[in-house]
Order: C-alpha cells, then structure tokens, then sequence
C-alpha cells in the first residue's frame, strides 16, 4: 500500500451525514478504470450541473480547495455500498485523510489500502476544523500526523485520535498486506489443521461422511 | 461472565492476535461476483498469486448480467444512467475476467446458465455455502443478509477480497456489539421489511456504525429464515458492520440436504457444534435496544434514507418541526427530491414503476407473497412491473409451481436472475418507484428516480393499484 505518514494542507470541508458512497463515486467503475476517471468521477453528482459543467458553487470546484489534500466531513462517511472506487476516487482527486465523526465500515477499511488515513474525531471538534477549513484561501492549513496521532489545525490547536495499531503500522510503512500475511504462513497452516479436526465441514464443502 | 454469539464465533477464527482488538481471522467462505469479485482476481493474477484454499471461494455472475428473458452468457445489462462511467462492453469484459480467472484459479464458479448461478446472498445460503458459525466475506456491502442463518458474514472492498483470496485470512477489528430485540405480534400483512424500516425509523440510518448486531425478541424467533436474511440484509442500511440472527431449530431445517452443506454424520456433527453458538443468558452487550412492533402496519420510506419512513396511512413529515439543523436539512433535501410535500399520505401517490427483486426481497417466499395478490388480477395501467428473480434456482422453483403465470398474466415482466433494479433499472428520468430494494439513495436505480421501499407485497399491491397501496385491501385484515 501507498504509505502515509503526515501531511499538511488544504483541506475541504463538506459537512452533511451519511454520505454514502454512491455520492462520493456515483456509478460502476471497472478494475482497470485509470486514476484520471477515478478523479473525475469523485462526487459526481454535486460536482458537476447538469451537462458536465463544474458547478461553481461547489467547494472542490473552488480555489484553493481544487487542491485539498484533507477532506472534513459529516457522520458516517462513505456508508453503503462496498464500492472501492469511492476510496480511489477520493485518492485520485488528491485526497490522503478524511477526518470526520464516524465512518462506514468498509470505507473506513478500504482508505488504508489506498493510501487514505480516515481520522475519528468527535463532533464538535469536526465542526472547528470545518471552520478552520474555510478559510483556506486566506492561508489555513491542517495537519495530519498518523506517527504522532494528532491533528494540528492553523492556530496550533492539536487533536489526538486513535487509529488500528495493525492497519497503523503498514500504513505508515506502505506494507504489502498479502507479503506480511503469508510471512505468518505457518501459523495459519497451524490454525486450519487444529480447526479441521473441529469443523472438518468447513474445508470439505458439502463434506458426506455417511 | 458468558459469551456472546459473536464473541464465540470470533474467538474461534483467530489465527492471530495482534492487540486486544485486532486479529488476523482465518475466513471460511470467500464469495465473489462480477464487479468487485472481478477486480479481486484480476488484480491477484497481476501480482503473480493464486487463492490458499480455491475450494473455499465461490463466484457467480450477478451485477453486469442482464435479466430480461431469454439472455446470452454475455448479455449486459442495460447501461441506463448517464454518468456512470460504465461504457459499453464493460460489464461483459467484467464478466469474462470473473469466468476466466475463475477457470484459472479452479474456485467454485456458477456461470450464467448453472441452477446457482444468482444474487450471490440469495444463492450462498441456497447452496448451503454459507453456514452457521462460518466467517464469511464478500466484496458487497449486503453480505450481512447470510447473517440471516447464523453465519458471520460482512461486506468488505475488493482490495480485502484480494487479500482472503491469497491468504484466506482478513486482518479486522472487532466491532462492538449490539442486541436488538424486536417483540411483539405485528399486524397483519406486515414482513421482516416493513418491521427494519419500522426499526429504522426509530433508531436512525446510521445508529449500528461500528457494531455487529445480534437480532433477537419473540417477533424475529417467530419469522421464517427467508425473512431473517431479509432482516439481515437490510442492516447494513442502519451502518451495522453486519448482523445475524444465530442459528435455532429453523436454521437447521432449512439447511438440511442443501448442496454443500454437510452431510450425513458431518451435518450430526457440525449441528452439535452449531447448537454450542447461541448468546450466553448472562452475556454482555455494548449496547441493547427493543424496538415494540405489535400492530406494525406495512411501511414506506417517503425520502432519501431508510430512516425516512413512514406507514401507509401516515403524513410525510414537516421538517419546520424538526430541530436537529442537519436532519431538517436531510429531510428538506429528500421532499424536493421526492416531490412531496408534508402533510401528504403516501397511500395513492401514483406510481410509474413496480419493481420485485434485489438481495433484500427475491427470494421464493417473496414471491409466494406477492403472487397472492397477483393471482387474477392485472397491473395498473401505465405501471412498469418487474420481477427479477433472486437466483436461478429461485426462478425454477418458482416456475414449478406456477408463479411465473401469475406474474406474466397479472402484466409483470419475468426475469432472469441478477441484481438489475440496483444496478440500473432503465426508468424513465424521475419514475416514480415502489420497489421491494434496499437503497432509496438519490439517482439509485436510475437518474432522479424517486424510490419507496416496501415489502414485496406492497409492491404488488401498489403495482395493481397504480400508486402506493395497502396489502390488506386486496388480501383482507386477517391473512
């Protein structure tokens, strides 16, 4: 994976709940869809009128926030379908963390292996980044720091949050997930010839002993 | 201090453990289709590996496939909304990645023409693919449905998928853990649908983030297994991570004889194991909630989350009275969407569109439910009626005894199975949709289309009607 350890930058905010993933990536991309549809595809929905057209009123069709590295958003962010484009669309776009109060479930997990780091952090502190984030144009900036765990807005105020220590760490490093499990091969190994002789059913689909 | 169902479930599948929370689980059953399934092999035949267990991975064709009657092995779906990014020819290159490294890789591959070939949720516990007690992924958000037998199952994104299927492990973080009892006797014609978004309603969209939900209460030991999974299914609707409603008696009938589940002295044995995976009288939840439905009527969302719900006979609401800024703001975004106003009832909001299918409503007994009503009786003029099978196995059995006539001569269209109505039904723009599906989402199912979920009955109600309608006129109060 893409490794992420800090960044500081503009960030957008777009503040409304359940934003679901068909918003963030409207549509049925395909396994070799290139970054630059992935990007373009991003919010379609609101970003774009009727037409094609960027609507102007649209915060990522705005100056400086066309260059947004951090989104601050809603609760439950990316709920709904499991669609890993919405992560890539959000990473194409120039997007490397998304702070917002609660995510959905499977967004939250597909951001690691996009080089996305979701951050938690409670509502009201969401609401002051937001606010922080507005004023971009005038030289706001946020910082995101997963070594140190912290958000640092652009008066200096800092905000701790917790991250998955496993999903952390190979984050930070940019780890092959599937390199570093089959490291652990022969504990796996271990596990299913222990578990097999308790759920033998399992490893023998449609297992007939008569 | 007992167990809960889950925890025992999830101790059982740890290989290894990384902090108290996070482990790496030893998966039992990876399940693929077409779109996110595809992208799983295509990009673990890139990087040069093959799956650790391929007699543990099962794949169909589901998403890109079309329904209509009489459809090749090829045929994609009708490419229906502008802006999806999904050209011609892009479903059938999906499909034939899916077919190829399926082929390459020598997993369990159900192709368009086998009996279980189907919505993979439909055909999973179908096939008795999924079991009880069994960790079960799939790159789909609806994967709790399986949760409706027992099961531990949950949608995860392709990149996830790659990795169980190289590995046959997925590293998580153990979700919370929620119990929700739903008790009563609800009123007459009323489903496990109309009781989750009765459910919904009161709890909110987004009220089981972060929590496997455990489904419990008299009304959920009293429903049959097909609408357990419907329960299930629709869980993810309120964020649940996933759901389940461990396995009881039931379960265990419905599985019997079932293609891969366990046979003779393996079913013995693997009963007395999954009678063991039941929640501890004295365990302990993170959270509780009992959600009362005696005298439930039918429901049907008004607006654009499934907590936007109402009964029939209800008045869509006046966001002026609610105080929450971003819920007013929710709800006023959905009235202007939905073009209604508050105040107004949605029982005779003429429709455009009927729609019986989805992972949520479509499978046999739904469609028993909703022939019911069909029998005899002719769609509205102007209404669109679809029914789109939950799997072809479904559709035989359905074929067997007949439903099939009655939803052709009733004037519904009779489909091939497939998740078509989600990925694209060809309404007109801002059809007007009564739809037994999962997602009243903006442009879900069609640009600006304006979708009510209900159950499958009140599908076919309002589809005889021409706009939403009440089972019970058709059926009477006592069925």
């Amino acid at each position: 994976m893409e490794p992420f350890v800090r960044t500081t930058g503009v960030a957008a905010a777009i503040i409304r709940n359940n934003i679901d993933t068909d918003q963030i990536s409207p549509g049925l991309y395909a396994a070799n869809t290139p970054k630059e549809k992935h990007a373009a595809a991003l919010f379609g929905n609101m970003r774009y009128l009727q037409g094609g057209k960027p609507n102007p009123d649209f915060i990522l069709n705005k100056t400086p926030w066309t260059e947004a590295e951090i989104l601050v958003t809603g609760e439950n962010f990316g709920c709904g379908s499991s669609r890993e484009a919405a992560a890539k669309a959000l990473r194409a776009f120039g997007f490397r963390a998304v702070i917002a109060p609660s995510f959905g479930g499977i967004l939250f997990n597909n951001c690691f292996r996009n080089g996305i780091l979701p951050v938690v952090l409670p509502k009201d502190v969401v609401q002051r980044l937001a606010q922080d984030a507005e004023h971009a144009a005038g030289g706001a900036r946020i910082t995101v720091d997963l070594e140190a765990l912290t958000v640092t807005d652009t008066d200096g105020n800092s905000y701790n949050f917790t991250s998955p220590v496993q999903q952390r760490s190979m984050l930070l490093q940019g780890l092959d997930e599937i390199d570093f499990t089959l490291s652990m091969r022969g504990e796996i190994e271990a596990f299913r010839n222990a578990d097999k002789a308790l759920r033998p059913w399992i490893y023998t689909p449609g297992l007939n002993v008569g | 201090m007992g167990m809960t169902f889950f925890e025992k479930v999830w101790d059982e599948h740890i290989v290894h453990r990384f902090t108290e929370t996070e482990a790496l689980l030893s998966i039992d059953r990876l399940i693929l289709h077409d779109m996110s399934g595809s992208e799983a092999l295509y990009q673990l035949d890139k990087s040069g590996r093959t799956p650790f267990s391929p007699e543990m991975v099962f794949t169909t064709i589901d998403h890109f496939i079309a329904t209509f009657p009489g459809r090749g092995p090829n045929d994609e779906r009708t490419v229906s909304t502008i802006g999806t990014g999904s050209a011609k020819g892009a479903g059938v290159e999906r499909m034939n990645i899916l077919r190829t490294l399926s082929l390459k890789f020598g997993v369990n591959f159900f192709d368009i023409g086998s009996p279980n070939q189907g919505i993979t949720h439909v055909m999973a516990t179908e096939a008795g693919i999924a079991l009880p007690g069994v960790m079960l992924v799939c790159g789909d958000s609806h994967t709790s449905t399986i949760g409706g037998i027992g099961a531990v199952a949950w949608g995860i994104g392709a990149s996830e998928a790659q990795h169980v299927a190289a590995t046959q492990t997925l590293l998580q973080t153990k979700p919370k853990m929620m119990r929700i009892k739903l008790e009563g006797r609800p009123g007459p014609n009323v489903s496990a649908k109309d009781m989750v978004l009765h459910l919904i309603r009161q709890i909110g969209a987004q009220a089981g983030v972060g929590y496997a939900v455990e489904f419990a209460g008299s009304a959920v030991r009293d429903m049959p297994v097909e609408q357990r999974l419907t329960l299930c299914n629709m869980a993810i609707e309120f964020s649940a991570k996933m759901a389940f409603v461990p396995a009881d008696e039931k379960t265990f009938e419905y599985l019997k004889g079932r293609e891969f589940a366990p046979k003779h002295k393996a079913w013995n044995a693997a009963v007395a194991h999954w009678r063991t995976l039941h929640s501890d009288d004295d365990a302990v939840f993170d959270t509780e909630i009992t959600c009362d439905v005696s005298g439930l009527e039918p429901q049907v969302t008004w607006g654009l989350s499934p907590a936007h719900t109402l009964g029939l006979h209800e008045q869509v609401p006046d966001p002026a009275a609610e105080t929450d800024p971003q819920r007013r703001a929710a709800m006023e975004r959905a009235l202007t969407y939905m073009q209604l106003e508050p105040g107004e009832i949605l029982a005779g909001q003429k429709i455009d569109v009927a729609y019986i299918g989805t992972c949520t409503n479509s499978r046999l007994s739904d469609l028993r439910e909703a022939a019911k009503i069909l029998r005899g009786r002719k769609v509205a003029e102007g209404v669109q009626a679809v029914c789109v099978t939950g799997s072809s196995s479904v559709k035989a059995a359905a074929e067997a005894e007949g439903l099939d006539k009655i939803f052709k001569a009733a004037g519904f269209e009779w489909d091939e199975s497939g998740c078509f109505g989600c990925t694209g039904l060809p309404s007109a723009r801002g059809a007007r949709t009564v739809s037994s599906a999962n997602r009243n989402f903006e442009n879900r199912g069609g640009l600006q289309t304006r979708t009510h979920l209900a159950s499958p009955a009140t599908v076919a109600a309002s589809a005889v009607a021409g706009c939403i309608a009440d089972v019970g006129d058709y059926l009477g109060q006592g069925a």
